[in-house]
């Protein structure tokens, strides 16, 4: 195994790591602040990455004229499109907008996550702070399959393409920076901004609770809601906003994932468990045990991937995520920096 | 009465009449009927019905006793399968063994896991038996495939060499399972005026079946065992105070809940010989789960309900197309009926896991403690108003 | 006790039970106990309709390919009974069907959900054999529900026409003598493949494969490599992917350091969808590689996976059943039926069940019963035209249908967002066809159900 290689799984297993700890931070929010199993949060990134697939959309609108010259599929004239994106603002103005429509549907998700996550925790998981674990999973799983219907009766099941603005395809040569041979550790420009992307949302998120006033009562609210609530501050309204927040991580996790995956539907689903057993195998409670095992079952599942892994240890790709959670969690009983009491009863 | 007290027995006599009499309440409306649609009086569903009953009330001895909540349940129904379609291709085509076979191997699985999966409580304890049931899944899916069958499926096959009957030898094909020669697909059709009700050898093994492991859970429930697991799940810490350590009995409740899986695994490849490896993905753990949430968990009869009413949503709802909406709604002027037709669309067939999200945030915003709590909890209500 | 006494599986049709004892004015009031030797075989009609099963995915991934199957069978449903403009019956070459139903009967159908899974694709084929009574189940897109349901249609004595199936094991390993497959196969696929592959890129290339771990993946890769070994290339690496991953980066990354020059993924649906966007991420379309333009080939291709990849498929090879774009009468008669229809050309899955319903209707025509031992033999060893591949053969050895195989290529400039793949070649039948005895299995003997 050569060097080049083993780094550049290093590369994939942060930008996994990357794309686990966003998902995850959201589920942590609201598991630490609110102490609520949301199974609803996949429902969520999918919604965001539906914002961009709105965008695309939105943009595109056409006017349709016929082409005489040219059929269709049944012989009839063929129908032209052109975007009125493009007959207002010129050819080129309007095709780099649609270019660019994944960088512009964050514009789109933010307000629109909020809202959602202010509109759920209004007018129903505030209803449930005080059920049972099992009423909130039932719960936010009915939710998540109804969000999920609703896209499908949209927007079909098909996966819908939504890729990068042109100027990030292509791969970045990190090789040749530290001196390898052109070509051998290449990393595609996308997977780099996403990774970045992350961090800076990642790290806005833990300013925020550290640095305001804000984050400060959240915290303590957090630690000991009761004893927060009879100082006076009105804890309710910002575990109001903490959902928000969260949901608006969720959803620029799923914005920024399109051009790496296509979304359908199920686009959620997918990552429900893998987020749950990021939040878990990191600690409950702990954001940055959140963010610390995402890029920890990142990298590892990179490793396993390898053509070289697999020939030794045949199936390891299939399970080494979930191995690594068992062995985590019988060796530090609280996840990686989970602090006690929290979702243990 | 069988050593229950007077609810109990009343309760066990209930079920047993309920389950006896299916294929005929099941058929509410007469064949050819314009809702003939909605009958689930047919072998398949009862059988289903049953044996997810079964894994349900399973499932709530370790989730409504002792309140640990395993995302990983299916795991063991999805072993008990495994051996069951093994016994099947390798010793007899009689489901005895299979049935037997199965309990024992989901016993003995659920113990591994259990044992290491004990040693952490709340969500720890979750994501502990989530990770060993997608690990299963996904071997069995994978690598396993000469052992599982792969994500085709185990299924019984002509060369099987079935060395205590060696069936099908020569006829060309596959024997159906049997108990002693009695098919389980074999039926008896009772024609009754317009209704027709079907009696189905399968459905009532299964049948007999539930009732065993229903008057267990019962007996389970109301002993000191029972009692020890409710203390586990109301004070842990309390408990170990008194010297007494908990986990022997959680272990216990964990390997009989496996064991129930297991049998519910074997008895549905008794019923259609065929072992697919996505019967142990989260989603078929996260199924039960929600059967036993949505019927009310800890009550003896609501996991059974809450499996049925799921399964129902399944096959029934599903299978509505707008071709029989348009005949229900055809007595209804054409406009009308076309915006009916519109209207109910989205909610069957295609849509049909719409209504089960919608049916699952109803039944949990409306009834707290799932149907049957939240049932007898209103009528508690309604009860103690009356009284004053 | 020997399964040729006792009934397996007895499904008998209530509808058609009710109305044949309704019509010997024994107005029932007392149960009556209906015995089993009232039918012939499982489920025989004996009203004025016949009852077919459509089983076919409507949640989960393969949602639209399924919705895409229903529309050709409601399609082929009205063309049966003598609505609408008849689509391929006017091409076919067997003209035993006459636009009256089927046997004079109404064509009737239920629809059910198979979710891709093969337990709910029993239970729901299981339903329609049970209580609908249905005498025929056909439909599904995926090689893991048609085996399990297969199976099932041999056990319960009915009728499978298998849908999008593309695994070698249905008509090899599994093979039934109740089920019948037009689709073409892995092997196929890799037969095609190769000469043109090797026109186009050369006869010393290196692959490198990614096969989703699972059956299909399994035979497509073996058929794949065989037929391209077989013709001087070299096989690198095959690195299996799990069926559920999303995120392929990280098998994607090492490849091109690997010293291969071609990329093949063993993918369908949204594997397939997200291999390949991994791959043109990492620059895989652009690099150089051993001298060669480095290429990458998706051996089964279908529109919409197309349509979900985006740009990504353009140039790009694989195999195809049939496209909206072909030109003999048969397809254009169909894609004018289903595009006036529906507004939109139809896809694969849709062609080859339209066609698999329309086979079965004339094998029930010609044999004179629905009865399955009578329509499998009808259909064994049937030789037709005009239904959109050019001259079939269903083979009696393994009940496979042959026929000529669609090599594609992702279009460069479409004109519209159907026009996605452009055919290269029509590869004939006889280049793609093989010994029927090479990938085991047992057909057994027909089973009647009763």
């Amino acid at each position: 195994m050569e060097l080049s290689a083993l780094l550049l799984q290093v590369l994939n297993g942060l930008d996994k790591g990357s794309a686990y700890a966003l998902i995850a931070l959201g589920l942590t929010l609201i598991f630490g602040t609110l102490g609520v199993v949301n199974f609803a949060h996949g429902a969520l990134f999918m919604i965001g990455a539906f914002c961009s697939v709105t965008v695309q959309r939105l943009l595109s609108l056409s006017t349709v004229t016929l082409d005489e010259t040219k059929t269709d599929f049944l012989g009839r004239p063929l129908e032209v499109k052109t975007p009125y994106v493009e007959s207002w603002f010129g050819e080129s103005v309007g095709q780099a907008m649609i270019d660019w429509s994944v960088p512009l549907a964050i514009l789109l998700a933010i307000p629109v996550m909020l809202l959602i996550g202010f509109v759920m925790e209004r007018g129903l998981i505030k209803h449930f702070y005080k059920r049972p674990h099992s009423d909130q999973i039932l719960v936010t799983f009915g939710l998540a399959i109804v969000l999920q219907e609703i896209i499908k009766a949209y927007f079909g099941a098909n996966q819908i393409p939504a890729p990068a603005p042109s100027m990030f395809i292509g791969s970045f040569d990190f090789g040749q920076l530290v001196g390898f041979d052109p070509g051998v550790l290449m990393y595609p420009y996308w997977r780099i901004v996403y990774f970045l992307f992350a961090m800076l949302v990642i790290a806005a998120v833990f300013a925020f609770l550290q640095f305001t006033t804000f984050g400060m009562v959240v915290r303590a609210g957090m630690a000991d809601r009761e004893t927060v609530g009879l100082l006076g501050i009105n804890i309710d309204k910002r575990f109001t906003i903490m959902f928000g927040i969260a949901a608006a991580v969720a959803g620029l996790a799923g914005v920024m994932y399109t051009p790496i995956n296509s979304p359908s539907y199920t686009f959620g689903m997918d990552f429900l468990v893998i987020s749950f057993v990021v939040v878990v195998v990191g600690g409950m409670g702990s954001l940055g045990g959140a963010v610390l095992a995402g890029f920890v079952l990142g990298i590892l599942e990179s490793f396993a991937s390898m053509r070289e892994v697999i020939e030794f240890i045949p199936g390891i790709n299939q399970v080494v995520i979930y191995l690594a959670a068992v062995l985590i969690l019988l060796a530090r009983p609280r996840g990686l920096l989970g602090r006690k009491g929290v979702m243990e009863s | 009465m069988l050593g229950l007290n007077r609810n109990d027995f009343l309760m066990l006599l209930f079920v047993f009449v309920l389950v006896a009499a299916a294929p005929i309440f099941l058929n509410p409306f007469p064949e050819g009927s314009t809702f003939a649609q909605f009958n689930a009086g047919y072998p398949d569903l009862m059988q289903r019905f049953l044996i997810f009953g079964i894994f349900a009330i399973g499932f709530n001895i370790l989730f409504g006793l002792t309140g640990y909540l395993s995302f990983g349940h299916a795991a063991f129904l999805g072993a008990g399968s495994y051996a069951g379609v093994w016994m099947l291709k390798l010793l007899t085509i009689n489901v005895i063994p299979a049935i037997v076979v199965s309990t024992i191997v989901a016993g003995v699985f659920s113990l591994m896991i259990g044992y290491i999966s004990l040693r952490r409580s709340g969500i720890y304890f979750s994501i502990l038996t989530l990770a060993f049931a997608q690990m299963s899944f996904a071997l069995a899916a994978s690598v396993l495939t000469p052992i599982t069958g792969g994500e085709t499926g185990l299924q019984t096959t002509l060369s099987d060499p079935r060395i205590l009957d060696g069936a099908a030898a020569g006829t060309g094909n596959i024997p159906a399972p049997s108990l002693f020669g009695l098919e389980m697909g074999h039926s008896w059709k009772v024609a009754v005026g317009d209704w027709l009700w079907t009696f189905n050898v399968g459905y009532y093994l299964c049948a007999f079946v539930l009732m065993i492991v229903f008057y267990i859970s019962i007996r389970i429930f109301r002993s000191p065992f029972g009692m020890m697991l409710k203390a586990i799940k109301s004070n842990n810490e309390r408990l170990s105070y008194t010297g007494i350590s908990p986990r022997p009995y959680t272990l216990a409740a964990f390997v009989i809940s496996g064991m129930y899986a297991g049998l519910a695994g074997g008895l549905m490849v008794s019923m259609d010989p065929l072992a697919g490896a996505e019967r142990m993905q989260w989603t078929a753990s996260g199924e039960v789960v929600l059967m036993t949430i949505l019927g009310g968990v800890g009550t003896v009869v609501g996991p059974v309900l809450g499996a049925g009413i799921i399964k129902y949503f399944e096959n029934i709802f599903s299978k509505i197309n707008d071709g029989l909406l348009e005949q229900w709604f055809a007595f209804m002027p054409d406009g009308l009926a076309d915006f009916m037709v519109t209207i109910v669309h989205p909610f069957v067939g295609k849509g049909w896991h719409l209504s089960l999200g919608l049916m699952f945030m109803l039944v949990v915003i409306f009834l707290p403690g799932g149907l049957v709590g939240g049932v007898t909890g209103l009528f508690r209500r309604l009860f103690r108003r009356r009284s004053h | 006790m020997s399964s040729d006494k006792t009934p397996l599986n007895i499904p008998l049709s209530r509808r058609s039970v009710l109305k044949a004892s309704a019509a010997s004015a024994a107005v029932v009031t007392a149960p009556m106990i209906i015995p089993s030797s009232a039918y012939g075989y499982a489920n025989e009609p004996k009203g004025d309709s016949v009852t077919l099963g459509f089983n076919v995915p409507q949640s989960g991934a393969y949602a639209d390919e399924g919705a895409d199957e229903l529309r050709a069978y409601e399609l082929a449903v009205e063309h049966l009974n003598g609505d609408g403009d008849g689509g391929m019956m006017n091409t076919f070459s067997s003209k035993a069907l006459r636009g009256s139903g089927i046997l004079g009967r109404k064509v009737e159908f239920v629809t059910g959900d198979t979710q891709t899974k093969p337990d709910a694709a029993r239970a729901s084929a299981r339903s329609m054999i049970e209580k609908d009574g249905a005498v025929m189940i056909t439909g599904g897109s995926s090689s893991g529900v048609a085996v399990a349901v297969q199976g099932l249609c041999q056990e319960a004595g009915v009728i499978f026409m298998a849908g999008l199936t593309h695994s070698n094991d249905t008509t090899g390993k599994d093979k039934k003598a109740n089920g019948f497959r037009h689709f073409f196969n892995s092997y196929m696929s890799g037969a095609a493949l190769a000469p043109i592959l090797g026109e186009a890129y050369g006869k010393e290339r290196r692959a490198y494969h990614l096969t989703a771990d699972y059956n299909w993946g399994y035979t497509t890769e073996e058929a794949v490599r065989t037929s391209t070994e077989a013709m001087g290339w070299e096989t690198v690496a095959a690195v299996k992917t799990p069926l559920t991953q999303t995120d392929f980066s990280s098998y994607v990354a090492p490849v091109q350091a690997s010293g291969a020059d071609v990329l093949v993924l063993n993918h369908y649906g949204a594997n397939m969808v997200n291999s390949l966007t991994s791959a043109v991420q990492f620059g895989l379309r652009n690099a150089q590689a051993n001298g060669h333009n480095f290429e990458i080939i998706v051996p089964l291709y279908s529109r919409l996976m197309a349509k979900g990849a985006g740009e990504n498929v353009k140039g790009i090879f694989g195999s195809t059943n049939w496209h909206w774009s072909l030109q003999d009468e048969g397809s254009k008669a169909f894609v004018k039926s289903f595009g006036e229809k529906y507004g939109f050309p139809p896809s694969q899955a849709a062609h080859t069940c339209y066609v698999q319903a329309l086979l079965y209707a004339d094998a029930v025509e010609r044999a004179g019963t629905h009865d399955p031992c009578g329509v499998a033999g009808a259909l064994e060893g049937f030789e037709f035209d005009g239904l959109g591949n050019g001259p079939t053969l269903y083979r009696a050895e393994d009940h496979q249908c042959f026929k000529d195989v669609l090599v594609v290529k992702g279009k460069e400039n479409p004109t519209s967002e159907f026009d996605l793949l452009e055919i290269v070649e029509v590869t004939p039948a006889s280049k793609v066809t093989y010994d029927a005895s090479i990938f085991g299995g047992e057909l057994g003997t027909c089973n009647s159900g009763a």
